[in-house]
């Protein structure tokens, strides 16, 4: 009874210079994201740097979604070559990110032309 | 809406339900006259506490419902979720971003962690199966704060 989580890809420029891969999230992120969320990650090429999480069509976060999220950022952190960063969420789900530290690991952006300044 | 209104309304033991829930008490707090942001939080809260419910006490028996008792006074919305389970025996901790990063802890587990910090009071209670329930308040008294 869960909402799929739609992913799309696309590229931008980053204001420093080079590309920047963004995955769009759709619909709800929980439990039954893992697929579609980790599927959209472990597909990208290889040569993906930077990485911006947009969270604006995204309705509903729980916390098993969450952690889908975080497995997200260790591998990226494993990796030691990718950056991730996040922007779309809303205030209620930037304190609840906040609340549980993924600011830490990952810049958190109001929308995504703030992103791509930073990026 | 009158102080001392209650609505009832029993879950599945599936996971997505738990939306189900989120909304009637998120129409009940409007109603109240809560804001905003205190909705969104009561909203995470209340679709948290389902969650353990369905996943944890009801183990996903399709076969038993989550109970989601939410009541008004003038003050204070409260919501109970009652499952089969045996309840809660752990408090909540904070998670530790830093050992979720590493590996060395689940990147679940954040659930009773969101409860307690986005409502004004959380309790869990230990009963007998359709007895285990956590009950969840929030007070208008702290929209000024």
């Amino acid at each position: 009874m869960q909402v799929t989580t739609k992913v799309s890809e696309r590229t931008a420029a980053a204001a420093s210079g080079g590309a920047v891969t963004i995955l769009a999230f759709a619909g709800d992120i929980s439990s039954a994201s893992k697929d579609a969320i980790l599927g959209a990650y472990h597909g990208l090429n290889g040569g993906a740097t930077k990485i911006l999480l947009d969270f604006t069509g995204v309705d509903y976060i729980n916390s098993s979604g969450i952690a889908i999220v975080i497995q997200m950022l260790l591998e990226a952190g494993k990796s030691g070559t990718q950056s991730v960063g996040i922007f779309g969420l809303s205030p209620h789900f930037q304190k609840v990110f906040t609340m549980v530290g993924i600011n830490k690991y990952a810049a958190m952006h109001k929308d995504e032309a703030t992103a791509l300044a930073a990026a | 809406m009158k102080s001392g209104s209650s609505v009832q309304v029993r879950l599945p033991s599936e996971l997505g339900f738990e939306k189900v829930a989120m909304s009637t008490a998120a129409s009940m707090a409007a109603l109240m006259g809560f804001s905003e942001d205190r909705i969104e939080d009561l909203k995470t809260a209340v679709a948290e506490a389902c969650i353990n419910a369905i996943e944890h006490g009801n183990q996903l028996n399709n076969g038993l419902s989550v109970g989601v008792v939410l009541s008004t006074s003038d003050d204070e919305l409260v919501v109970k979720v009652i499952d089969d389970g045996t309840g809660v025996r752990n408090a909540p901790h904070a998670p530790d971003i830093d050992r979720k990063m590493h590996g060395d802890e689940d990147p679940r587990g954040m659930g009773m962690f969101l409860i307690q910090a986005l409502v004004d009071e959380a309790e869990w209670h230990q009963g007998p199966p359709g007895k285990s329930f956590v009950r969840l308040v929030i007070r208008l008294d702290k929209e000024s704060q």
